[in-house]
C-alpha cells in the first residue's frame, strides 16, 4: 500500500466543504396546484400512481389542492423533485418545483 | 348510450351520431396547435419563480418527451376510434370497444382535449359547473359540452380501472 501524502490526508476537510453544498441540494418540494379541468377522481389517481399514496393519503391531498389552491406532495432532493414534477405533467396536473425557505 | 366494462373491453353503445362524432373529435380537440393558452397549459412552468435556466432546460429536455408521450395517447385513442368509420349506416347507433390496455392513453387523451376546449374557450368556473347549457346555442356550448361529455367517460374508466 502505497504511503498517503500529506495531502490526501486532508481529503476530509475537502469533503467537509462539498457537504453544504449538498445540504443545499436537500430542500425542494413538489407543488400540485389547483385546477378547475381535472377531475379529483383523476388527481386521485395520479398521486396513488406517481407517489404510491395509499387511497385516503391521495385523497387528502387532492382536498388540499381543491380547497386550498395548491399541496405539497412531496420534498427532498432537488433531481428526483424534478422527476416527479415531469411525471405529473405527464398526467398533466398542474406542478411545481419550489425551494424550500 | 349505455357505457359498460364487458371483459377486457369497456364498451359504449347505442352511440348516437352526435356522441359518435364528439368521440372522433377527440384527437383533434385536443391539439394545442394554434392555441398559444393550451400550449401554456399542456406545457406549464416546472416552476413559479423566474428561473429561466430551470425553464430553459425543462423546454429542451422535458417538453419534447411530453408530446411524445401525449402524441403517443392520442394516436392509440384515434386508432380505437377506426371502429366508429364505415361500418355504421350514415345516421345508425353504433358501438366503441375500448381495450382496457389503453384505458391509461385514453384518460390522458381526453384530459388534454378538455384541458385544450378549456383554454381555447377560457372557460370559467361557472361556466363549467354549468351542465344543463344546450350544446347547440354556439361553438362554444358545444365547446362545453365537449369538456363535460369527456370528462364523464373520465369518470367511467377510472371507475371500471380501478
Amino acid at each position: 500500500m502505497q504511503n498517503t501524502p500529506e495531502s490526501s490526508v486532508e481529503s476530509p476537510v475537502v469533503e467537509q466543504e462539498v457537504r453544504p453544498e449538498a445540504a443545499l441540494d436537500l430542500p425542494w418540494q413538489v407543488v400540485v396546484h389547483n385546477d378547475p379541468i381535472n377531475l379529483m377522481t383523476y388527481v386521485t389517481m395520479v398521486f396513488q400512481k406517481v407517489f404510491g399514496f395509499n387511497r385516503e393519503k391521495a385523497e387528502q391531498h387532492m382536498l388540499e389542492v381543491h380547497q386550498l389552491g395548491r399541496s405539497i406532495v412531496w420534498s427532498g432532493v432537488r433531481e428526483r423533485a424534478e422527476l416527479y414534477v415531469q411525471q405529473l405533467h405527464g398526467y398533466l396536473l398542474l406542478a411545481t418545483l419550489e425551494k424550500i425557505g | 348510450m349505455e357505457i359498460r366494462r364487458h371483459g377486457e373491453h369497456i364498451e359504449i353503445s347505442e352511440l348516437d351520431p352526435f356522441l359518435a362524432e364528439l368521440l372522433r373529435q377527440i384527437p383533434e380537440s385536443a391539439n394545442p396547435a394554434g392555441v398559444e393558452a393550451a400550449e401554456q397549459r399542456l406545457f406549464s412552468s416546472p416552476t413559479p419563480s423566474a428561473e429561466t435556466e430551470m425553464r430553459a432546460e425543462w423546454k429542451l429536455y422535458v417538453e419534447p418527451e411530453l408530446r411524445r408521450l401525449f402524441q403517443s395517447s392520442t394516436e392509440t385513442v384515434g386508432a380505437d376510434l377506426q371502429q366508429l368509420n364505415g361500418k355504421a349506416k350514415p345516421f345508425g347507433n353504433c358501438t366503441l370497444r375500448i381495450p382496457t390496455h389503453n384505458a391509461e392513453a385514453w384518460l390522458n387523451a381526453l384530459n388534454q382535449a378538455r384541458l385544450v376546449i378549456a383554454a381555447k374557450y377560457n372557460f370559467t368556473d361557472a361556466d363549467l359547473c354549468d351542465h344543463y347549457r344546450s350544446p347547440i346555442g354556439s361553438r362554444r356550448d358545444l365547446g362545453l359540452f365537449q369538456v363535460n361529455f369527456y370528462g364523464f367517460l373520465q369518470e367511467f374508466i377510472l371507475h371500471e380501472i380501478e
